[in-house]
């Protein structure tokens, strides 16, 4: 008797997009919900496989859980920047339209095993959006923690995501540091790279945690950084991104070497992968 | 004044490698300088006759575009060491440097500084490993911006398309 | 496994003897009658592959290979034999983890997702599977079924398949199962094993149930008790074919190095040969390795997504950013032997080889993986010996 099993690891369910809001020119934030269902309990770090239907699907990080306002429902954020034919999909949907979900896939950040500890989190580019529900985690169980600090890149000031959320966390307990690669005088920030800004944060490696996520190189810089600063590599975690054609471990295409990052990943401690991360074309 | 100056100075790790001799022979060539916001510490082209140790506040290095004004072409925070094009000829500033917000630092005497590499050749050898890390530090940051690291793969395929064209 | 442990005294399960005269045909229609679609070896197009088969007649009796690196060719034997062949360039993936399947169909109109029908799909009868490929389907059935998530498609297939496992009696020239552990006799993970013996006594086959529903089929089926004469003679036929393996592959440390082999200067030696063209991929049975694409109609109110084979030699498959991470052929191959060899131990617990030889006789370079693994092992001792001179 042939049967069909979880027919949900492969099935997409219809979300609606709740709200659609434009973070840069070419980054948007879409609330997704469920109608008929209460979201799956997505932490931070997870992903979600999102459909365009009719064009393909995509890995996009959770990029915060939504308020319905309701008090009932939650909404997944995803924040999503258009590169291809399936982002530009999804980013071009209007409040109102349907976009395919399965998920959650992949391993968290893990913010409660940083307790009692200082958390450094460093965002390179659109890396800041995996990382946000980090900062939210942490200031949603505030006295578990240490310092939050958040050290943040961007190309220009023009791409920085969540501006008046970083305004509000920064007045609510986070310490925000921000570089752009360039910039007019107009910019408050920091002019030059994202690792500059270690330095003078001031941390104290033998109690900090960090969570890193950005580009391939920016996110070995930092971790060597990190490293050289004194904090252990177990201690620092990165986001990796490969291919992804299924998300569930069944096509293959996600590897670095012997890691499956949907499964082993996307968030893997830098003392894992730091030897993989300098090998050619792995 | 300068086992004031000896005293701040000590608490850098740029210097680390110093001797406690040799970091009280460089206080002797530093004061205590306080720049306003928005105030110049040189023009770009002008004699490199000083370098700084940022303690508080904060500095851009600036150039002049012609067509596109004055470029930010990176920042300095406190903690890190301004100005290295004194140690070699012909001793002019690459770029300009403008304090962002008041800005506490130490200035340097950079001739004086120079005459003291002569007399004693293990001082400057100290001085130069200090400085070259910075600097290569600071090219391997350049040369990483230059990636563009944070484009998208439009904004990359752009970049290479007017690369070819050119 | 070797059987010649058999041989030398442990007594292997009680079986029964079939002629293939009747017990074969009896064997089809046991089969057919239970509802299976039967799949086995076929001739076709100058080879013999993975078919459903309408009947006895169709198993390639008297058809036999010659195998070599990059060479394949039919040949016809002086015997009967239907089982006598291997490295088809077909596994018994294409039935399980066929290269198309459609996963599901949306609805625009009606606002729904509906994952494929499976009520009415066929249970299949995989009629001789070689050792090595039984171990392959189970290799299969951790990655594909044994994860926090299980492909609805493979367990769909596998769930109600039934499998007549072959003894290897005749290698081929680029087999080695010994060396993977997994042949040339079959120990479990089959319904039904048989093992075929064409002589001056006829072509008769020796069966042992490895299940209850195996030992139902068998039941149904004209046979006698198997002597121990028959079943000596069957086992010294296994054990024979266990010393007469085409190829040996190292597996000590084999793990450890392709680690360390990462930066081999041998990548620019097997990439002068290789030409990415993926057959290796196409062919073993145990790759896995799957893409999507979406299609839709003309109004766009239907979508569809399958699913299709993918290999890890095709450019973008490691695809990132608008460009591929691996694109160099020292890299992409590389993936593969490192994959299969190496860090499928990682990822699921075992080796991805099982010694077939498929990837060696259809590449059409020839590469044989078993002479990459003692060119990458030479060259490492060769640098410890080199490091451990070093004063």
């Amino acid at each position: 008797m042939t049967t069909m099993a979880e027919p949900a690891a492969v099935l997409p369910r219809l979300y609606r997009v709740a709200s659609r809001q434009e973070d840069t020119h070419d980054t948007v934030t879409l609330q997704l919900t469920e109608p008929a269902h209460p979201v799956p309990a997505f932490a931070p770090g997870q992903f979600a496989m999102l459909t365009a239907f009719g064009i393909g699907e995509v890995p996009i990080s959770l990029s915060g859980l939504g308020d319905s306002g309701d008090g009932r429902a939650q909404r997944l954020q995803h924040t999503l920047r258009a590169v291809g034919a399936v982002t530009r999909a999804l980013h071009a949907t209007q409040p109102g339209g349907l976009i395919g979900v399965r998920g959650p896939f992949g391993t968290s950040w893990d913010v409660p095993s940083a307790a009692g500890r200082d958390l450094v989190i460093v965002a390179g580019g659109i890396g800041l959006a995996p990382l946000r529900p980090v900062v939210l985690a942490a200031l949603a169980d505030r006295s578990r923690y240490g310092r939050i600090v958040l050290l943040a890149g961007v190309r220009t000031p023009g791409d920085l995501l969540y501006q008046d959320e970083l305004e509000w966390w920064q007045r609510n307990g986070v310490e925000v540091a921000l570089t752009a690669d360039w910039a007019d005088r107009g910019w408050s920030g920091e002019v030059g790279l994202v690792t500059a800004l270690i330095g003078p944060a001031r941390l104290a490696p033998g109690n900090s945690v960090a969570f890193v996520c950005g580009p391939d190189i920016m996110m070995r810089l930092t971790a060597e950084a990190l490293v050289a600063l004194g904090i252990p590599a177990d201690r620092i975690r990165v986001s990796l991104e490969r291919n992804m054609r299924c998300g569930a471990g069944w096509c293959g295409h996600c590897q670095l070497g012997p890691l499956l990052l949907c499964r082993d990943g996307p968030v893997v401690g830098y003392d894992r992968v730091a030897a993989l991360m300098r090998v050619r074309e792995l | 004044m300068s086992s004031t100056v000896a005293a701040r100075i000590l608490a850098h790790p740029f210097l680390a490698a110093l001797t406690g001799e040799q970091y009280a022979v460089l206080a002797e060539d530093g004061t205590p300088v306080v720049f306003a916001a928005g105030e110049r510490l040189f023009a770009e082209g002008g004699i490199a006759d000083r370098f700084w140790l940022i303690e508080r506040g904060g500095v851009a290095l600036d150039t002049r575009v012609p067509g596109r004004g004055d470029q930010i072409i990176e920042t300095r925070m406190a903690g890190t060491v301004l100005g290295w094009s004194w140690l070699h000829p012909p001793y002019r500033w690459h770029f300009g440097a403008v304090a962002r917000v008041p800005t506490d630092a130490i200035a340097f005497d950079a001739a004086s500084v120079r005459r003291r590499f002569d007399a004693d050749p293990a001082f400057g050898y100290a001085l130069l490993r200090s400085f070259t890390p910075v600097i290569a530090e600071q090219l391997q940051a350049t040369r990483l911006r230059l990636l563009d690291l944070y484009a998208s793969p439009a904004q990359a395929r752009q970049a290479e398309i007017q690369r070819a064209d050119t | 496994m070797h059987t010649s442990e058999d041989s030398a005294g442990r007594q292997p399960p009680a079986g029964r003897v079939i002629s293939a005269a009747d017990g074969l045909p009896a064997l089809f229609g046991a089969l057919r009658g239970r509802g299976y679609t039967v799949v086995g070896p076929a001739v076709r197009d100058g080879a013999i592959v993975v078919a459903e088969l309408a009947s006895v007649a169709e198993l390639p009796f008297g058809w036999g290979v010659e195998t070599e690196a990059g060479r394949y060719r039919l040949r016809a034997r002086a015997d009967t034999a239907a089982f006598g062949h291997s490295a088809g360039p077909q596994s018994w993936k294409s039935v399980l983890h066929p290269a198309r399947a459609r996963l599901w169909s949306a609805d625009r109109v009606t606002g729904t997702v509906t994952a494929d029908e499976t009520a009415d799909r066929p249970r299949y009868a995989l009629l001789g599977v070689r050792p090595c490929d039984v171990r392959a389907v189970g290799i299969l059935d951790r990655v594909l079924t044994g994860g926090q998530h299980v492909d609805p498609v493979y367990r769909g297939r596998r769930d109600g398949a039934f499998i007549i496992a072959v003894e290897c009696t005749e290698p081929g020239a680029t087999c080695f199962c010994t060396s993977m552990g997994c042949g040339p006799g079959a120990d479990s993970g089959f319904d039904l094993a048989m093992t075929e013996l064409v002589d001056a006594e006829g072509h008769r086959f020796l069966v042992r149930a490895g299940t209850q529903a195996g030992a139902d089929v068998l039941a149904d089926l004209p046979s006698r008790a198997a002597d121990s004469t028959i079943i000596g003679h069957a086992s010294t036929a296994v054990a024979e074919a266990a010393d007469r393996m085409g190829r040996t592959m190292p597996t000590q440390g084999l793990r450890q190095l392709l680690i360390g082999s990462r930066e081999s200067l041998h990548w620019d030696d097997v990439a002068s040969r290789c030409l990415t063209c993926g057959n290796c991929t196409m062919a073993c049975p145990t790759c896995f390795c799957t893409t999507t694409e979406d299609v839709t109609d003309l109004t766009g109110d239907h979508a569809e997504r399958w699913r299709r084979w993918d290999s890890c030699y095709a450019l973008d498959f490691s695809n990132l950013h608008g460009g591929s991470v691996r694109t160099s052929g020292q890299s992409r191959y590389r993936q593969w032997i490192t994959h299969k060899l190496g860090t499928w131990h990682d990822q699921f617990g075992s080796s991805g080889c099982v010694g077939c030889g498929r990837c060696i006789v259809w590449c059409p370079a020839g590469i044989d993986i078993t002479q990459e693994v003692s060119a990458l092992a030479g060259l490492q001792r060769a640098a410890d010996a080199a490091t451990a001179t070093e004063p």
